[in-house]
């Protein structure tokens, strides 16, 4: 009888990389998956700071396809590690604050160190790109450099388009039969949904813009500006989640505002107010105001203000506002909200 | 209800860093050990029990909680499993 095989397979969460795995295990391949939290996924933690009422109970993309599948999931913290991609791309960024390339030459030499562990023991390793179908990391030329560049080399199978590439252990071996692989090309996303259908699967999770936050132009934008204001491109974990939450203002380049923008968020926000200046609406329902930065008095007055105009006393006279700092020490004010023409646009970040 | 044989603290943790936290407890623990996990984020209920499906371990139950005493003024979650065998 013949040993089988095992292969690691890089999980996301989306279509492709369900596909290839399920490709691989039809061949007869034990294959269970990987999926890496880099705190720049937007798996998981938006489903805690969404507004709860209404809203269908999230799940979390990556388990939901290792249950269809089948298969064991691993979920790997790479946080720390996964900085310096960020920090320093080699090859630099796509559009937005993307590596994407070095992102996935990391997965995939994340995937090896784990996967060639002596106590897991694998053979080889299933990603599911396709070529062609991202403008960086996904380009024709993008793909051998991964497969060199991670140290994976032959070990790395895309079943999707491996009939574009040369071959690879696995098919050289006779563990996985090329015939049965496929050959993807390009933005078209009908084979996979034919497939898909062929193998049996009725949903799949469709991230619109992919499962990163990098690749979104608004998030991106107020990393950029969390750089410039401390003067350093740098951040810890409380950093990257804040900027996925609220509405962020920057009024001075010595400090900005975040407010809720529905209750989930306030509540998100709420968990902050040890670490920032808090405001919050008295005299009218409104959101939470974190202060983030250098505030003298009269920054906090302005801030006050802003509040009072996204609060439901924006077209009152007077709204009263609690200021509360991170040691619990907290007063009342009393202010005019901010008037729309003296909030400029380019206090807006993102 | 018996007291647990492992917790886990996963207070103020978003997901998916509570079932990051749990998988790598349960590497540690011995079959049929029992583990509660405290959470904060609500996903964690739902994640924990997803990944025990998936890894053959039990989900025996979640509840919400709002007793200070655990350690945050925050509503949270009592989350049990138990390791398989």
């Amino acid at each position: 009888m013949t040993e089988q095989r095992k292969a690691v397979a890089l999980i996301s969460g989306g279509l492709d990389s369900m596909l290839a795995a399920r490709v691989i295990m039809d061949q007869g391949v034990h294959v269970e998956g990987l999926n890496f939290y880099t705190g720049f996924c937007v798996e998981g933690h938006t489903h805690a700071i969404r507004d709860r009422k209404g809203a269908a109970p999230k799940r979390n993309n990556a388990l939901w396809v290792a249950e269809q599948l089948g298969i064991k999931l691993h979920i790997v913290d790479v946080i720390d590690e996964y900085k310096d991609v960020v920090l320093n791309p080699k090859h630099g960024y796509g559009a937005h604050l993307n590596p994407c390339l070095d992102c996935k030459i990391f997965m995939v030499n994340k995937a090896l160190a784990w996967s060639f562990m002596a106590e897991h023991g694998f053979d080889f390793i299933v990603t599911g790109e396709v070529m062609g179908q991202r403008p960086k990391s996904q380009r024709k030329e993008a793909l051998p450099l991964v497969a060199r560049e991670s140290g994976a080399e032959d070990r790395l199978l895309r079943p999707l388009c491996a009939k574009h590439l040369p071959e690879t252990l696995p098919e050289r071996e006779g563990w996985v039969n090329r015939d049965e692989l496929y050959d993807f090309h390009g933005r078209n996303r009908k084979p996979q949904i034919e497939l898909a259908r062929r193998l049996g699967f009725e949903d799949w999770a469709q991230p619109a813009g992919g499962c990163c936050f990098l690749t979104n132009a608004d998030y991106s934008n107020k990393l950029a500006d969390l750089w410039k204001s401390q003067g350093e491109r740098d951040y810890d974990l409380d950093d990257i989640m804040l900027l996925k939450v609220g509405r962020h203002l920057r009024p001075d380049p010595r400090f900005k505002l975040i407010l809720g923008r529905e209750e989930g968020e306030n509540r998100y926000l709420e968990g902050y107010r040890r670490r920032f200046t808090a405001l919050r609406p008295v005299s009218h329902r409104g959101p939470i105001c974190l202060v983030d930065g250098v505030a003298e008095a009269d920054d906090l007055t302005l801030a006050a203000r802003v509040l009072a105009r996204y609060s439901q006393g924006r077209d009152a006279d007077r709204v009263q506002v609690s200021i509360e700092r991170p040691g619990g020490v907290g007063e009342v004010v009393e202010v005019a909200p901010l008037p729309a023409h003296e909030l400029p646009a380019a206090w807006h970040i993102g | 209800m018996s007291a647990p044989d492992s917790r886990l603290d996963a207070l103020g943790l978003l997901c998916p860093l509570p079932v990051i936290r749990t998988q790598d407890r349960v590497r540690e623990l011995a079959p049929g050990t029992g583990l509660e996990v405290l959470a904060t984020d609500p996903g964690a209920c739902h994640d924990i029990r997803a990944w025990c499906r998936v890894h053959g371990h039990t989900f025996l139950d979640d509840r919400e909680c709002r007793d200070h005493a655990c350690g945050t003024d925050q509503a949270h979650f009592h989350i049990r499993m138990r390791v398989s065998d």
